[in-house]
């Protein structure tokens, strides 16, 4: 039983009053609803209700039991977590949940930019704001999540040069490769260059194989890669790509880029990411936003599938209105035309990232960077100094993300079901022996020394 | 902006009282008899009505023609007429084009209200000498030259003069009227006049197109390269999406008539059937046209020139439809037109066929 | 003791009646933007410094040169500037949003927005130990079952984030399934219609199949003819939505269907539009072979101006093997991810879907049930036609097609008679509706119905409201033929007015950040 007294009327369904719904058919002069469906064919008409578990009716049913479902989860809030790997444990800002959790923002669409004026400057305050992280230009409102980023940016790189191979330079995460490869594969060949086993960086000499067997795209390399490490050979991929005729696409953390240098410092042409470190809670994985950044030139702007939004004047001195950048493409040869598509796709979560920038300006930007590289490294050198503990690639510099290797007996799943039964989330599992462990400025030193401790007791 | 007007006191005269069109002093003295009201007059006063309340200030003089060709329009609306041309009474069409000729020189921009009829008389007076927009007054609206009603003719003259409008060629067609009453109809592409387009102000786009391409042209052009083996003809049909195919490929082609490029370059231009038929029977041949005029006439209205023997020489499979879905979109579901002259070819091009719309994109379209 | 002056009575103590229509004014802040409110040295919130020594690795070409050019605002200023843009906003919330059709915009339930505020949706990291995690993966096993059921089809898949993202998803999963039975190369054609969503097109041609667009007939149903025309060896799918943007069902679907399937093709169903037909006619049951639906649209999620959203596929088990990975599996104890499927398409996001719009789907359903999804289908049904009543008493506007026949939820209007008999268009009407405090939405490009307006009233607006959104639309309409000037320079009542956007229009002149309009327009 729902535990509501039958008959009732729905919240959500005004108009389900009976005296209502019959003074409504009575006006459009229909006996019944069913007539609205004449078009529907008895063929496929569904004669029976849906299978569906019994309704929560009452509000305080519903949260009991969905509350009921959620308490079943165990949280980063009550478990000291060392994971990442494409999603960051970071602190969200107060003001920036408050914003963000308005329902004006929440349940605004696609009016037009007077009436929902709020929402265009908020987004083109947001692009804005990456433009000066990222030194670029032109950003575009946010795509679904960091993966389409890179997916996109590089199809447009391939619309820009015409060529058909993409060279994938810096350690990958598989799932985001899997995604590239899927989304290019009707125009373009995807060559992964696997990194240097010893030191995790890029293999320059391979790059330069493929570049002069010519027909290349897009250069692309991360910033940190999915091992974490800042590659040192970045500004040097920039040269080799360009002098190849070929576009460099960097995807980049932002959180990073108040002490790492932005990709279009070292050359970049397409800069793209996931802004989810930015004040997004990590929500086993649901907010992502992606974006891609260029130059403001031509050729670049040309090839967004997205709309962007300007800044104009409007017919009062003084006030600010918004649009879409819209204009008559200059022919560029005969180029297929049709940017992918454009869909709804993650505008507040941009809006967020938004709000965190401006509440944590550049000194935060430059703190926290700092912070979480001091952090990273202490961890990396604490973990280093355990007997059956490696840290490969500790040579290079990293940021958040690190690679550990477990030299010893038990399997990296062992050592995280361990890590599980004392209250501690471990790194993600690379292989059987390595994990890729992750701090942030969440972390205190006295974590970082219990993670050492406690590790030092298990791969004994 | 140096506004000008001319309008034609008899267009409009023979269609509501059943004459088809309204040429002719006998036709007019018989709609007249049959109650006909002289309608240009009252449509191009409402269309300056409109545009005053659109004009900013005060409104200019309108250079225009005396009593019924335009000054008696301008006062009706209110506005001032600055005469520059007095006709003769009754009127004539060589007033039309001796008013049009001495307005030309004199403005920014000539606009006329009348119907098919006036709009051929306008191009032979100034040809494209000056930017041009059509009332619609008249019959039935073949060209391409009107407003889609008087007030949406004012807000494409409002726009210009706001410096906003870009301008584009529009077809001018030539109904022979006789020939219609007798039961005959043929129609020639007669040329272009340049008119005022109002930008469409694309609304924000909310969720899932892809970005907007209006004019399609370079996809469409980069789908017909793709589908012809290197050094097959092309045969493009006069209209604006067949010229600018040839412009995408290379080739300068002319405005009008049929014209032929073999791997981009122009083989012969402005060609006549018979030349047209020997040249597609020599080899592999591809036809390609699009829908000109305002009524949706893909063969048929001119562009008479690819006649049943040349579309039999190349073969059903060798025709190519192009068209924007701009332009589809304003056949409002109408479907495609043929009238070649040869019944049975007709029967045998009707039906759905694809048209090209884009790289790897077509439309099956209803063609009757 | 106070005593009451002499000269009052009840009747001074009385409030007239509110007009018909009400006295709106959308908050206008005049609102710098935010660089310009930046004062050097404030600080917005500060972050835990570091405990142990600062890491100097990073190679010096690699340094951040000069600090970004982010703005310094105090705490309290951050927020006021974002709130006040908050409000100038119509949300559902806010107005009677039947103006966005097909866009769904129902009542998102506030209580579902505390659910994903739970750190049992917010702070869970995706590659934490399942056992740790139980809950969020019966969620969304639950959902993805209540799905299938919805739709008849046997898998569903949640990761996709949205509704184009879904339609990419089916038609990776259909380029799979023909490379696996070779028929990938001579399959390369998708058939879709001018009024279903313009996506399937896209998402299509992006998936590298070329595309055939089908017009309708003259009644506004997909025509028949020119789908058998279309079809032949060459077609992988027909990818429709149903009932279409002009809210017409076609009653002929399980012929399209049989068409594309005795050509060898699969058949496609885009569900953006199910709100009408919930609980009355299935996907599977029509044929199909595959189906998607958007969670923000029919399931309630909000529309957070313009996402984060949520996809849902569904596929009948032929085509499982191809759905993204991984997938959500119970084992009649505790529930999995299995990422072996080697068949997969692999993954469309990272992870498995936008979590919290698929809590506040799950909690939606739940709180439903099935009667309550028929109850949701059909008021959404009743109130179209009633809006639709009440619309055409309008002088100017007209429905093309179906003449004289029901709609299913939404309805595409057109007000070509207005604008021929006033030169006010579709889009100027929309914009001065901002006045009376709501707006519409016209149509997709290309505009097949001219001067257009969908309107889709769903099921969470009440009678009142209908009425009063119609009241709008007369009182414009009426504006148009009386004094179109007040329309045509709208709008006036609302956070700004008219934008000039023909510096939109140029390289020189456009500026999509703060950086550009300084360096292009302020010349700095």
């Amino acid at each position: 039983m729902t535990g509501v007294r039958e008959p009732f009327v729905h919240p959500y369904i005004p108009n389900a009053v009976p005296a209502i719904k019959q003074a409504m058919l009575a006006e459009v002069g229909a006996a019944d609803i069913e007539e609205f469906y004449a078009d529907v064919p008895e063929s496929i008409r569904l004669h029976r209700p849906l299978d569906l578990p019994a309704p929560m009716r009452s509000e305080a049913a519903l949260a009991r039991h969905v509350g009921g479902l959620l308490r079943r989860n165990v949280s980063t809030r009550d478990t000291l977590s060392f994971l990442g790997a494409g999603v960051y444990q970071h602190h969200v800002p107060a003001v920036v949940d408050e914003v963000v959790n308005r329902s004006e923002f929440l349940t605004a669409y696609a009016g037009e930019p007077y009436e929902d004026h709020g929402r265009f400057q908020a987004l083109w305050e947001y692009q804005s704001l990456m433009g000066e992280l990222l030194e670029m230009d032109v950003v575009t409102v946010p795509v679904y999540d960091g993966y389409q980023a890179a997916g996109t940016g590089l199809r447009m790189a391939g619309r820009i040069t015409g060529a058909r191979r993409l060279l994938i330079t810096t350690a990958i995460d598989p799932g985001k490769l899997s995604k590239i490869q899927d989304y290019v594969a009707p125009v373009h060949d995807v060559i992964v260059l696997p990194v240097s086993p010893d030191t995790g960086l890029a293999d320059l000499d391979a790059v330069r194989t493929e570049l002069a067997a010519g027909d290349v795209a897009a250069v692309y390399a991360e910033a940190p890669s999915a091992l974490g490490i800042i590659d040192p050979a970045l500004p040097s991929l920039s040269r080799l790509a360009h002098e190849a005729g070929a576009l460099y696409v960097v995807g980049c953390n932002p959180m990073s880029l108040g002490v790492v240098a932005p990709p279009a410092a070292y050359g970049a042409d397409i800069a793209c990411g996931d802004v989810q470190p930015l004040g997004l809670h990590m929500s086993f994985g649901g907010l992502n936003a992606g974006f891609i950044a260029t130059r403001d030139e031509e050729r670049f702007v040309a090839e967004f599938p997205s709309r962007l939004f300007g800044v104009v004047p409007t017919e009062v001195e003084g006030e600010y209105g918004f649009g879409d950048v819209a204009y008559e493409r200059t022919s560029f040869a005969l180029r297929e035309e049709g940017k992918e598509w454009v869909g709804t796709a993650a505008a507040l979560n941009g809006i967020t990232a938004g709000v965190y920038l401006a509440v944590m300006g550049p000194q935060g930007m430059r703190e926290i960077g700092e912070t979480i590289m001091a952090n990273t490294r202490y961890a990396m050198e604490r973990l280093a100094a355990l007997p059956g503990i490696e840290v490969p690639y500790a040579a290079a510099a990293h940021f958040a993300d690190f690679a550990v290797r477990f030299t010893g007996a038990a399997s990296t799943q062992e050592i995280n079901d361990a890590l599980l039964e004392r209250g501690i989330f471990g790194g993600a599992a690379l292989s059987e022996t390595d994990a890729l462990y992750c701090v942030t400025e969440v972390h205190s030193k006295d974590d970082i020394d219990h993670l050492a401790a406690t590790l030092k007791e298990l791969v004994k | 902006m140096r506004l000008g007007l001319v309008v034609n006191p008899v267009a409009g005269l023979g269609g509501r009282v059943g004459l088809k069109g309204s040429d002719g002093e006998a036709v007019q003295a018989r709609a007249l008899a049959m109650g006909a009201r002289p309608r240009a007059s009252e449509r191009a006063a409402l269309a300056l009505t409109e545009l005053r309340s659109r004009l900013p200030g005060d409104a200019p003089p309108i250079l225009t023609a005396g009593g019924p060709m335009g000054a008696d329009a301008v006062r009706a609306a209110g506005l001032r007429p600055e005469i520059v041309y007095k006709p003769r009474r009754p009127t004539t069409p060589a007033d039309t084009v001796a008013a049009a000729k001495t307005l030309a020189p004199l403005v920014d921009l000539l606009v006329f209200a009348g119907g098919d009829g006036t709009a051929r008389d306008l191009l032979d007076a100034v040809g494209s000498s000056v930017p041009v927009l059509g009332v619609p007054t008249g019959v039935k609206m073949h060209s391409a030259v009107f407003g889609v009603s008087p007030r949406l003719a004012a807000e494409a003259v409002a726009v210009m003069a706001a410096r906003r409008a870009r301008l584009i060629d529009a077809e001018v067609m030539d109904l022979d009227e006789e020939a219609v009453r007798e039961g005959r109809v043929t129609a020639r592409l007669h040329g272009h006049l340049r008119v005022p387009d109002v930008p469409v102000r694309i609304q924000q786009r909310k969720t899932g197109s892809s970005a907007p391409d209006p004019a399609a042209i370079n996809g469409i052009a980069a789908e017909v390269a793709s589908r012809l083996p290197g050094p097959d003809l092309l045969v493009l049909g006069p209209g604006g999406t067949t010229r600018a195919i040839a412009s995408a490929l290379g080739a300068d082609v002319p405005v009008m008539g049929v014209n032929a490029l073999r791997a981009g370059t122009a083989v012969a231009t402005d060609l006549p059937a018979d030349r047209l038929t020997e040249l597609v029977r020599s080899g592999p041949s591809w036809i390609a046209v699009t829908p000109i005029g305002g009524q949706g006439f893909l063969l048929g209205r001119g562009n008479q020139q690819i006649s049943p023997e040349v579309l039999r020489a190349a073969g059903p499979d060798r025709l190519l439809i192009v068209a924007t879905e701009a332009k589809l979109a304003e056949l409002g579901g109408r479907p495609l037109l043929v009238d070649t002259g040869d019944d049975g070819l007709d029967r045998e091009l009707a039906g759905h066929r694809p048209v090209i719309t884009g790289r790897g994109r077509s439309t099956m379209y209803p063609i009757h | 003791m106070r005593t009451a002056p002499v000269s009052v009575s009840p009747a001074d103590a009385r409030i007239a009646a509110k007009p018909p229509l009400r006295r709106f004014h959308q908050a206008s802040w005049d609102e710098p933007l935010l660089f310009e409110l930046s004062s050097p040295g404030e600080r917005g919130v500060l972050v835990p410094g570091p405990q142990v020594p600062l890491d100097d690795s990073l190679p010096a070409g690699l340094r951040r040169q000069d600090p970004p050019g982010l703005p310094e605002l105090s705490q309290l200023h951050v927020l006021r500037h974002y709130l006040r843009l908050s409000q100038e906003n119509l949300g559902v919330d806010l107005n009677i949003d039947v103006g966005q059709g097909t866009c769904t915009m129902k009542y998102s339930p506030k209580i579902n927005d505390q659910f994903v505020r739970d750190p049992g949706v917010a702070e869970l990291h995706p590659l934490q130990d399942e056992r740790t995690v139980q809950g969020v993966l019966e969620i969304i096993y639950r959902l993805e079952r209540m799905l299938a059921e919805i739709s008849g089809m046997d898998r569903v898949s949640l990761q996709p984030g949205a509704g184009s993202a879904a339609i990419y998803t089916n038609v990776a999963m259909i380029r799979a399934y023909f490379a696996a039975c070779g028929e990938l190369e001579q399959r390369d054609e998708v058939i879709t219609t001018i009024f279903s969503h313009p996506s399937n097109a896209a998402c299509a041609k992006t998936a590298g199949f070329k595309v055939i667009t089908l017009y309708p007939d003259a009644d506004g149903y997909p025509d028949l003819e020119a789908l058998k025309a279309a079809v032949g060896p060459r077609t992988a799918a027909l990818l429709i939505t149903n009932p279409e943007d002009t809210g017409i069902f076609n009653p002929r679907i399980e012929e399209f269907v049989r068409v594309v399937h005795e050509a060898g093709g699969l058949a496609c169903y885009d569900q953006a539009n199910a709100n009408g037909i919930l609980g009355i006619t299935r996907a599977r049951d029509a044929g199909f072979d595959l189906c998607h639906f958007n969670l923000h649209k029919t399931f309630s999620t909000p529309h957070a101006c313009g996402g984060p959203a949520a996809g849902a596929c569904g596929v009948s088990e032929a085509l499982a093997p191809y759905l993204p990975r991984p997938t959500v599996e119970f084992d009649g104890g505790s529930y999995w991810l299995n990422d072996d499927r080697p068949a997969s398409v692999g993954k469309i996001r990272p992870f498995y879907g936008v979590i919290p719009n698929l809590v506040r789907a799950y909690a939606w359903i739940m709180s439903l049930g099935a009667e309550g999804l028929r109850e949701v289908a059909e008021i959404a049904v009743l109130n179209n036609n009633y809006l639709m009543k009440k619309v055409l008493e309008i002088r100017g506007v007209s429905a093309p097609y179906a003449e004289g026949r029901r709609r299913i939820e939404q309805v595409r209007y057109s007000w070509a008679e207005l604008a021929e008999d006033t030169g006010v268009h579709s889009e100027d009407i929309g914009v001065r509706a901002a006045d009376f405090g709501t707006h519409y939405w016209t149509s997709h490009h290309p505009f097949v119905v001219p001067e257009p307006m969908t309107l889709e009233p769903t099921e969470s607006y009440s009678r009142a409201d209908l009425d009063e959104y119609a009241a709008i639309l007369a009182e414009v309409a009426r504006e148009a033929y009386e004094d179109a000037e007040v329309v045509r320079t709208a709008p006036h009542n609302s956070t700004v007015h008219r934008v000039r956007p023909d510096t939109l229009d140029s390289p020189e002149t456009w500026a999509v950040t703060w950086r550009a309009y300084r360096r292009k327009i302020l010349g700095e």
